[in-house]
């Protein structure tokens, strides 16, 4: 297996290219990811090599360009839409939520929109309370559309391709922590699996089940825990929509023990319904009460203290495991 | 009182406070507290077995000399004689 | 109102029993027993427990002779109701009557459910004040649903002629019966796998709750799902041995586990003094001299008696370590560990110990630890103490250093009873002494405090008729 040395950000633009290539209906459309290269350098020399019919700058109107991409899926493209941040992604709702999610329902199951909507969640890197924000496990609550966030190399290079393929809408929610990350690929992943969780590291004695930007900081968690003595899986979720619950409750199923780090808001948050889905499942499993780690219900801070006061940290998520597995005290 | 009627008593008696200990594969020099391992308790309920079973309230002053089953049998053979004197 | 009979049956005592052996009856034809009132003694395939009554009642005709195995659920005797309306109307929902207005009904840790339960359904049990363990379920694979536990309820209900008599016991233990009501369901379905009794189980999770790994130390053995137990034909003799060396490591492990959590969580601090008890030996002496042979007051119970002055003086050292902070106690309540014929070491708890003049002390401290070396002890006390007095000087060692069981924050430990050359009045002369020692939980009590309660202790020792 050959691999390569790559950066999230990298496998995300490796991803569109190969998409461009693959398929003359796929283009990329969206705020300055053209000739700017995107605010977050994802598509930074695709314009160049595309050229303006396939890589197109819009204006600054998330409801206008999210439905012309609604418009250009039904019309037999297959579109990627870029949306800036998540939190932009709210002026384009009601054609996300009332479009997209609903059409092949709304026709009769006569006309599907294959469109792909990728956008940058998440916090870590001091933009404040207006561009920090994790609403995927909202958007998780929404029938007809599916909900994805790689959290490693090999799925920003790879979900994707699978998104494209998916005759409906996907949304790729991209942690922007994770742009700058920088790892080993193997250099002949095209495409992953977008319906089934991973299995991060596996365990024994206690379940994590995360995903996105946490996911780093749970494996460290659960490195620091073996030394401990406590052996914990670690489940990577993937995809949020249409949720894998077999994967992680055949895992509290063994390990008797769940604690869910997400790094959205706790309240009605899909850590909620994770732990929801076990208590319901598997409550007779259970040999401690779910744990969750989630961010502080409040406004992302921007001071940097602050901000790492509000997300769910390594420390925090080592004790939620303890309580669960040590004695409580 | 016999010594067979003392002892019968004794073997009574003994089974209450210590159903594992077995007066007759047991020489008459078994101590109580470090063979059979009765503890202070136990002892107490051994006497009050004893006082109970041959009528006759035995005193603290006659503990030393219940600290083996030879001296239980001997001092419960000996209570009628006294009695009687 | 017309006299009614009720039957009196083989209870289930757990979820693996399927039949039990009576052993003795305490009751006899004739007999007018009490809600509460433990009628008979039953031998299951773990152990010998006895049985109590969950009606009022007259004794009227005794089935099953001592020595029979009969089913669970077989008529063992049948009861008249005395005087008292036959059928007590089931409440609804809406107006159940609040549990308060009754006498307390008898304390025990709920012990395992007969049957899969859920925690609304235990949650009812408690406030209804019904024991799950002898509730029959009616729901699918025999889960106890709330219908069932409103039937066991309104069936145990007291008729407004009788009143049940007061417990001896006194209040009821603090929070060990709440604590021992925890059970992480994982925890509960392994115990019911693994054949192990809940209400003997001590657990370390969160605020007392058993976890797996509680019931996994219980049981100490291999699961024993694979083979049936041939009951039958084999002589009861032969299955004793094994059942009591799993018993017995079963026992080991918990202690191991409880006294490992000890160790790791408590600072303990220690203090010891040494008392002259002469005076208190020729007085237990002489007291004795008055006294039944059976009522005869040991030294040991000296020791209790002084414990209880000092812990209900100095209540710092009397209660739990909870969640970060030191919960007093309402009331003493002493455990005294005893040691088994055999090995091994159970725990019972003297409940308001404080309330008990040596006399009454003395009797109840040898009525328990007989009870205990018999295997006669019930399930309530065996939980709840609040302070722990341990004693040693039986097996002739001068000192203790004891380890404090959690959540409780002192254990007092008593050695040997020695002569020995001792300066009084500025004379030497012999004196019996002893060496009493204290091992308090830092973080509860700082050494002062320990020190005010050695000193309560030595001094009501060295003056007896304080005791």
């Amino acid at each position: 297996m050959t691999t390569i040395e790559i950066t999230y950000r990298e496998a995300m633009r490796a991803a569109i290219r190969d998409a461009l290539l693959r398929d003359d209906r796929v283009f990329l459309m969206g705020e300055d990811v053209g000739r700017y290269g995107g605010c977050f350098a994802v598509s930074l020399g695709l314009l160049e090599e595309f050229g303006p019919d396939r890589v197109r700058d819009t204006p600054l109107s998330e409801s206008a360009f999210v439905g012309a991409g609604i418009g250009a899926a039904l019309g037999g493209m297959r579109p990627i839409v870029e949306i800036m941040t998540v939190n932009f992604s709210m002026l384009a709702l009601d054609q996300i939520v009332n479009n997209a999610a609903t059409l092949l329902h709304m026709s009769g199951g006569q006309l599907n929109v294959p469109l792909v909507i990728r956008m940058t969640t998440g916090a870590g890197r001091q933009l404040a309370a207006q561009h920090s924000h994790s609403l995927e496990g909202w958007y998780a609550h929404i029938p007809g559309i599916r909900i994805v966030v790689p959290a490693t190399l090999e799925d920003a290079r790879g979900m994707l391709w699978a998104a494209l393929r998916d005759p409906d809408p996907v949304l790729i929610f991209e942690p922007g922590a994770l742009y700058p990350v920088k790892g080993e690929l193997d250099a002949s992943v095209r495409e992953v699996d977008i319906d089934r969780a991973a299995v991060r590291r596996p365990g024994r004695d206690a379940t994590i089940i995360t995903y996105g930007a946490t996911l780093q900081t749970s494996v460290a968690a659960a490195e620091q825990l073996a030394d401990e003595g406590i052996d914990v899986e670690v489940i990577d979720l993937r995809t949020l929509r249409p949720l894998d619950d077999a994967t992680f409750l055949d895992s509290v199923t063994r390990t008797h023990r769940a604690v869910v780090v997400d790094e959205g808001w706790r309240t009605g948050s899909i850590s909620a319904e994770i732990s929801a889905r076990i208590t319901e499942q598997a409550f007779f499993d259970l040999d401690a009460p779910v744990e969750r780690v989630c961010s502080a219900e409040v406004p992302m801070p921007y001071p940097k203290h602050l901000e790492d006061a509000a997300l769910p940290q390594q420390a925090d998520i080592v004790a939620a495991v303890q309580r669960t597995t040590g004695d409580g005290r | 009182m016999t010594p067979d009627k003392a002892r019968e008593l004794m073997r009574d008696a003994l089974r209450q406070v210590a159903p594992d200990a077995d007066i007759d594969t047991l020489p008459p020099s078994t101590s109580l507290r470090d063979d059979l391992e009765l503890d202070s308790l136990d002892f107490e309920n051994l006497v009050t077995q004893l006082s109970e079973r041959s009528g006759h309230r035995i005193d603290e002053d006659d503990y030393p000399m219940l600290t083996t089953i030879g001296g239980c049998v001997d001092y419960l053979a000996g209570l009628d004689e006294a009695a009687l004197r | 109102m017309a006299a009614e009979t009720f039957e009196f049956t083989m209870p289930s005592l757990g979820a693996d029993m399927d039949e039990g052996k009576l052993v003795e009856w305490l009751v006899k034809p004739g007999d007018k027993v009490a809600k509460g009132d433990i009628v008979a003694v039953v031998e299951t395939a773990k152990a010998i427990m006895e049985v109590e009554c969950f009606r009022d009642g007259v004794v009227q005709q005794v089935i099953v002779e001592p020595g029979t195995t009969v089913p669970v659920g077989a008529p063992m005797a049948t009861f008249a109701t005395v005087g008292a309306p036959v059928v007590v109307p089931r409440p609804e929902p809406a107006v159940t009557p609040a549990p308060a207005p009754r006498a307390p009904a008898p304390e025990r840790p709920s012990g395992q459910p007969a049957a899969p339960s859920g925690p609304l359904i235990r949650r009812l049990a408690a406030e209804l004040g019904v024991d799950l363990s002898a509730v029959h379920g009616t729901g699918r694979g025999g889960a106890i649903k709330r219908a069932d536990v409103r039937q066991a309820a309104a069936e145990q209900a007291p008729t407004p002629a009788a009143t049940t008599p007061p417990r001896p016991s006194g209040p009821s233990p603090p929070s060990g019966a709440e604590r021992a009501a925890r059970v992480s369901p994982y925890a509960r379905e392994l115990a019911e796998r693994l054949g192990v009794d809940l209400g003997a189980v001590q657990g370390t999770g969160r605020g007392g709750a058993i976890r797996a790994d509680d019931v996994r130390a219980a049981a100490a053995a291999p699961p024993r799902e694979a083979a049936a137990p041939e009951r039958p034909d084999r002589p009861a003799a032969a299955q004793e041995p094994d059942a009591a060396a799993r018993r017995a490591e079963a026992a080991r492990l918990a202690t191991a586990k409880l006294m490992a959590r000890s160790k790791r969580e408590i600072p303990h601090y220690y203090l010891r003094t040494t008392v002259d008890v002469t005076d208190a030996l020729a007085w237990i002496k002489e007291r004795n001299r008055e006294l039944p042979v059976g009522e005869r007051i040991l030294p040991a119970a000296m020791f209790l008696r002084a414990t209880a002055i000092a812990a209900g003086q100095v209540s710092a050292l009397n209660g739990f370590w909870e969640d970060g902070h030191f919960v007093p106690a309402t009331s003493v309540n002493l455990g005294v560990p005893v040691s088994l014929r055999g090995g091994g070491l159970i725990t019972p708890a003297i409940a308001d110990a404080a309330a008990l003049k040596l006399p009454e002390l003395a009797v109840r401290m040898r009525e328990l630890a007989t009870r205990a070396k018999a295997g006669r002890l019930r399930g309530s006390e065996l939980t709840g103490a609040t302070i722990t007095v341990t004693n040693l000087g039986d097996l002739g060692v001068e000192l203790v250093y004891g380890v404090i069981y959690p959540p409780q924050v002192a254990l007092v430990g008593v050695g040997r009873i020695v002569d020995r050359p001792w300066a009084v009045d500025g004379l030497l002369g012999v004196r019996s002494v002893v060496t009493v020692t204290l091992s308090a939980d830092h973080r509860a009590s700082d050494g002062a405090t320990g020190a005010r309660f050695l000193d309560v202790l030595g001094r009501n020792l060295s003056q007896p008729e304080n005791l």
